[in-house]
């Protein structure tokens, strides 16, 4: 039998562990570490990824210019900073005073009165150009004409193709291919042997992987998610004809495992040389432009999202910040996101990290930087030309009732959206067909679209 | 396959089977032991390579077994501000872990040793409070928490994970009671012993393996939780789970995810009491 | 005289009695206080808000419904296909690890060189947190491309299988049955630990040899922590979230979604609380009834009779 003190000597250890950790986390009922003593201490909900780290490192500065401001960043993946932030306004938890959303949600929340009307603020800073962001990025950000979120970057989608193995095998892309002419490059330039694919396509499942370049698909083919009346159209045969061009052209020329490939798995595979083309977000470039990630750098072409019915077809998306209602420091909350989206931010991330890791996508003068344009001699004029082209009110051929490009500006879309992507996520897979899949999904369109027809 | 007789009693057996029979049988055993533990191993030793690793290294055709390493995955970790996020962890997985035995030794002791009517009834309740999908509370949750005021407070997961983990301490604990001989109990209560003292003289030496397994089982669900604390923390009272997922998205960075849950487990060696050596 | 001298009798016994129950309750009380108030309240929330419509985007959304939200439950069709992957994924996994648990404790519970070292890295996969561990069989071990188990089996013709997408079952349960094995390895070795050597030496002077020992005196000894270990395990699978989210998000379509991931995207990306909420609900009550049947019927250290 083990004598006794084993375990008195256990207790203890734990008990001067937590006596510790209680002294080190000023256990005086605060029950948080880091209670900074004067000023404002403004929380920010941001969504994780490489510009915004580089902006967390930045906000020293911030605070240096700004000593009675402290900041505390929260930073999370994209679906849990979603589920979140939403979470969190909706109920008023009032957590944060200044948030990361997206042109999805901005237009929605300020309409429900979520949102501080930012117009006011924009007008009065001097310096600050409102109207110097990229218009339709400015649209999207806007109701009733006032702005309610100001973007820190912005993107649209483009084809990124490889010169070289265009070259070797003879081929010429045009600056605004079809997508019969991508379909044809693809099949020219598969080479599974080699462990190269014609073309890679998102295919994961989620209203913000494999939808968004599908919608944009979709919009080019004529088809659209819902009529004038709300009535679902997913068994159109301008859908059908989208999605099983989208889905015959993944599982015979796109990559292995498409139907768990999202964006981060795309950009591996397109960064290792593994897929002679791939369409996806503009933002792609910081990745596959970048020697320390890439084995292509300086092998690629920009082509225009491709198009069948539509001139133009590229998605628009951007991340931008706002300031809840809840939140009791509205002004200083400006403060800091006039400062994180003003142009002389570009310049501090320019001269601290280099011009490559400049957001792109927020303003137009940003384009005008000589640096900026020379670092990004390759992507930086097709990016602009991408978010000039897009038209985010008419995306479709036919007119439809909601906004949105790669998503139905409605707030249950990012549930329908995700139920309609796992069946496509199916059809990917070959566990279903694509007449499967849009059944399916026609029916959750449905009992969405009934909704609304009851509301009017 | 009771090898626990056969090898760790030879003084019994060892006159009736020859000596190199069973060096041979022993020697077979303990290398396929090392090779399960190996392969068992394996994938988190290969998650440590990749986080020294950089991008383009870490996804190639043919896995890299060598490869230049870098440290820049870490220095990025804790560049990010890691501290007062593990002191959280520190603090809600220690203090929890505390709550839960303070709770769960007398409960367990009142269902075993000497127990209430309805034991069962009892610990079938504490059991079922664990068959909610937490998923479906948080909402129900968030509202509680953010009426009581302990939105983004580092106690109010001290709460959670006390209630968390009480079911399965009752559990277990009560299992290690039941192991106590009655004779020893009855012994001890003949000598007029008080409870208090029979509990501290007589049971905790019996118990404090059981104790010590518990209190593991705790710290690892803790220090793991990651629903409620990314839900019900913002910037003061996250923990390590909550600053690890931050790293996933960008996919330069996934590798930072792996790196200190991949040294962590590696230093920390669980305490010998769990498996008795 | 004598009557009210027995009814003092009888009073003062019953107070003996009443007093003598109160000490053995009161041990207990602060746990069950405890959790009762923590977890009940969640609950009747919960309750509440399964019957009210209300979805947290769309505000002044919130009215009584009654049951229509049940109603809607029953009538889907991804929550039973959900409910059966649910039942799959905890029933293989927690076999699985729990048979690979005992095999592994059997193998530790002898003194060899380096046990230490090979305890240590058995009990790993329980100390990586989940959402890592996920991951990381996802991209580094299935990965088509860049997948371990491919180019293993490369030699054996096995090319570049997507395993998570042909096999998303199987490979959600393969890495969930890697983080609870050890778990299972962990309570069956504390369970062979706690077993009297002369029991078995006993068993081995019968002549009784290795299997048989181990059939009939090591087995029935493990049971109570072998039917722990199961219902422990299944509690826990039974919810589990974070592989299913990290690696298959539920599909491809709803191949692998189970009910805690259909939960989670009704809370979180429908934000239907009431919804969400009566899934929730109907979840409790149907692992209710499973665990009632199978604690009354299978497991033995939930009988009565064991207790002193």
């Amino acid at each position: 039998m083990r004598p006794p003190f084993g375990a008195e000597r256990g207790i203890r250890l734990v008990a001067a562990l937590t006596a510790t950790s209680m002294v080190a986390t000023g256990c005086a009922g605060a029950g948080a570490l880091g209670e900074s003593g004067d000023g404002t201490t403004l929380v920010v909900a941001i969504v994780s990824n490489p510009q915004m780290e580089d902006a967390i490192a930045l906000s020293e500065q911030f605070e240096a210019e700004h000593p009675d401001i402290n900041l505390d960043f929260v930073s999370l993946p994209e679906n849990e900073a979603r589920a979140k932030i939403t979470a969190s306004v909706a109920t008023g938890g009032g957590e944060f005073d200044a948030v990361m959303i997206s042109n999805f949600e901005t237009p929605q929340w300020a309409e429900n009165g979520w949102l501080v009307d930012l117009q006011p603020y924009i007008d009065q800073t001097e310096g600050y150009d409102g109207d110097d962001f990229i218009p339709s990025v400015r649209d999207s950000l806007s109701y009733d004409g006032d702005m309610y979120s100001v973007p820190f970057y912005g993107e649209s989608s483009f084809l990124v193709y490889r010169k070289d193995l265009f070259e070797e095998a003879g081929l010429t892309m045009p600056a605004h291919p079809t997508w019969q002419q991508v379909a044809d490059f693809a099949a020219k330039l598969d080479d599974p042997e080699s462990g190269r694919t014609g073309i890679c396509l998102r295919g994961l499942s989620g209203w913000g992987e494999n939808l968004a370049p599908l919608n944009t698909v979709v919009n080019t083919f004529g088809g659209r998610w819902f009529d004038e009346d709300w009535n679902a159209q997913l068994d159109s045969p301008e859908f059908e004809n989208a999605v099983r061009f989208y889905v015959d052209l993944v599982q015979q020329y796109g990559e292995p495992g498409a139907a768990t490939s999202g964006y981060s798995e795309c950009i591996t595979r397109y960064s290792q040389g593994q897929a002679a083309m791939w369409y996806d977000a503009t933002a792609m470039v910081s990745t596959i432009e970048s020697p320390a990630d890439s084995q292509v750098v300086g092998k690629n072409g920009y082509a225009a999202a491709p198009v069948v019915e539509t001139d133009s077809s590229g998605w628009l998306y951007t991340w931008s910040l706002g300031i809840p209602e809840s939140s009791e420091h509205a002004d200083e909350a400006w403060e800091f996101l006039s400062w994180m989206t003003s142009k002389d931010y570009m310049h501090l991330v320019g001269n601290e990290f280099g011009w490559e890791r400049v957001p792109p996508g927020s303003r137009l003068s940003t384009y005008q930087i000589p640096e900026y344009a020379k670092v990004g001699e390759a992507y930086a004029q097709p990016t602009l030309d991408a978010l000039e082209a897009v038209d985010q009110e008419h995306p479709t051929v036919e007119p439809v009732p909601y906004t949105g490009i790669q998503f139905v500006g409605i707030p249950e879309f990012q549930d329908l959206g995700t139920r309609v992507s796992q069946q496509i996520s199916a059809a990917i897979a070959g566990q279903i067909s694509v007449d499967e899949a849009l059944d399916q999904a026609q029916n959750y369109a449905e009992s969405v679209g009934e909704s609304y027809q009851e509301g009017d | 396959m009771t090898t626990s007789a056969s090898t760790s009693a030879p003084h019994l057996s060892g006159p009736r089977s020859s000596w190199p029979s069973k060096y041979i049988k022993g020697g077979l055993l303990t290398s396929l032991t090392w090779i399960v533990g190996l392969a068992f191993f394996f994938p988190v030793l290969w998650m440590v390579l990749t986080a020294f690793k950089q991008e383009r290294d870490a996804y190639t055709d043919t896995p890299k077994l060598f490869f230049e390493p870098t440290l820049d995955q870490f220095r990025n970790v804790f560049d990010a501000g890691f501290w007062p996020y593990l002191g959280n962890s520190v603090f809600a997985t220690a203090m929890s872990t505390l709550l839960v035995l303070v709770l769960a030794v007398p409960a367990a002791y009142a269902l075993s040793i000497r127990p209430v009517e309805k034991t069962q009834d009892v610990l079938f309740f504490f059991i079922s409070t664990k068959m909610l999908p937490v998923v479906a509370v948080i909402v129900p949750l968030y509202v509680v928490t953010q009426n009581l005021a302990l939105l983004d407070n580092i106690w109010a997961l001290v709460i959670l994970y006390t209630a968390m983990n009480l079911p399965i301490a009752v559990w277990m604990l009560r299992s290690f009671m039941l192991e106590v001989p009655g004779e020893v109990i009855e012994a001890a209560q003949m000598d007029g012993c008080t409870t208090l003292r029979m509990f501290r003289a007589v049971l905790l030496p019996m118990l404090a393996p059981g104790i010590a397994a518990t209190a593991l089982i705790c710290v690892i669900f803790a220090w793991n939780e990651f629903f409620f604390a990314v839900n019900l923390t913002a910037a003061r009272a996250g923990t390590v789970p909550v600053f690890l997922v931050g790293f996933i998205t960008s996919s330069s960075s996934a590798a930072c995810l792996w790196a200190p849950s991949s040294s962590r487990p590696l230093r920390q060696r669980p305490p010998p009491t769990v498996a008795g050596s | 005289m004598a009557v009210i001298a027995a009814t003092r009798h009888v009073s003062e016994r019953r107070q003996v009695e009443r007093r003598e129950a109160w000490s053995r309750r009161a041990p207990l009380m602060p746990a069950l206080i405890f959790a009762i108030v923590v977890t009940q309240l969640p609950f009747v929330m919960t309750l509440w808000y399964s019957m009210q419509s209300w979805n947290l985007v769309r505000p002044g959304s919130e009215h009584f419904v009654g049951l229509s939200n049940y109603v809607d439950v029953f009538a889907d069709s991804t929550f039973r296909s959900a409910a059966w992957h649910t039942i799959l994924i905890t029933t293989s996994c927690v076999v699985v690890a729990m048979l690979l648990g005992i095999g592994l404790a059997l193998l530790l519970d002898r003194r060899f060189v380096g046990r230490g070292v090979v305890r240590t890295l058995l009990i790993t996969p329980f100390l990586i947190m989940p959402v890592a561990g996920a991951l990381l069989w996802k991209t580094t071990m299935f990965d088509p491309l860049f997948g371990i188990i491919n180019f293993v089996l490369a030699p054996f013709g096995a090319g570049e299988t997507d395993w998570v997408s042909t096999h998303p079952l199987g490979a959600v349960v393969t890495a969930l049955a890697w983080q609870w094995t050890p778990f299972m390895m962990l309570l069956v070795l504390a369970g062979l630990q706690s077993q009297g050597k002369d029991v078995l030496e006993a068993a081995q002077v019968d002549g009784a040899g290795a299997l048989s020992t181990f059939v009939w005196v090591t087995l029935p000894h493990l049971r109570r922590y072998i039917e722990l270990g199961v219902l422990l395990g299944a509690i826990y699978v039974v919810n589990t979230f974070d592989h299913i989210y990290m690696m298959t998000q539920g599909g491809p379509g709803t191949a692998s979604a189970n009910l805690p991931f259909y939960i989670y995207q009704r809370a979180f990306l429908g934000f239907d609380v009431g919804q969400a909420a009566a899934m929730g609900v109907v979840v409790v009550i149907g692992t209710i009834l499973i665990a009632t049947l199978a604690l009354r019927t299978i497991f033995s250290s939930f009988d009565v009779r064991e207790t002193r």
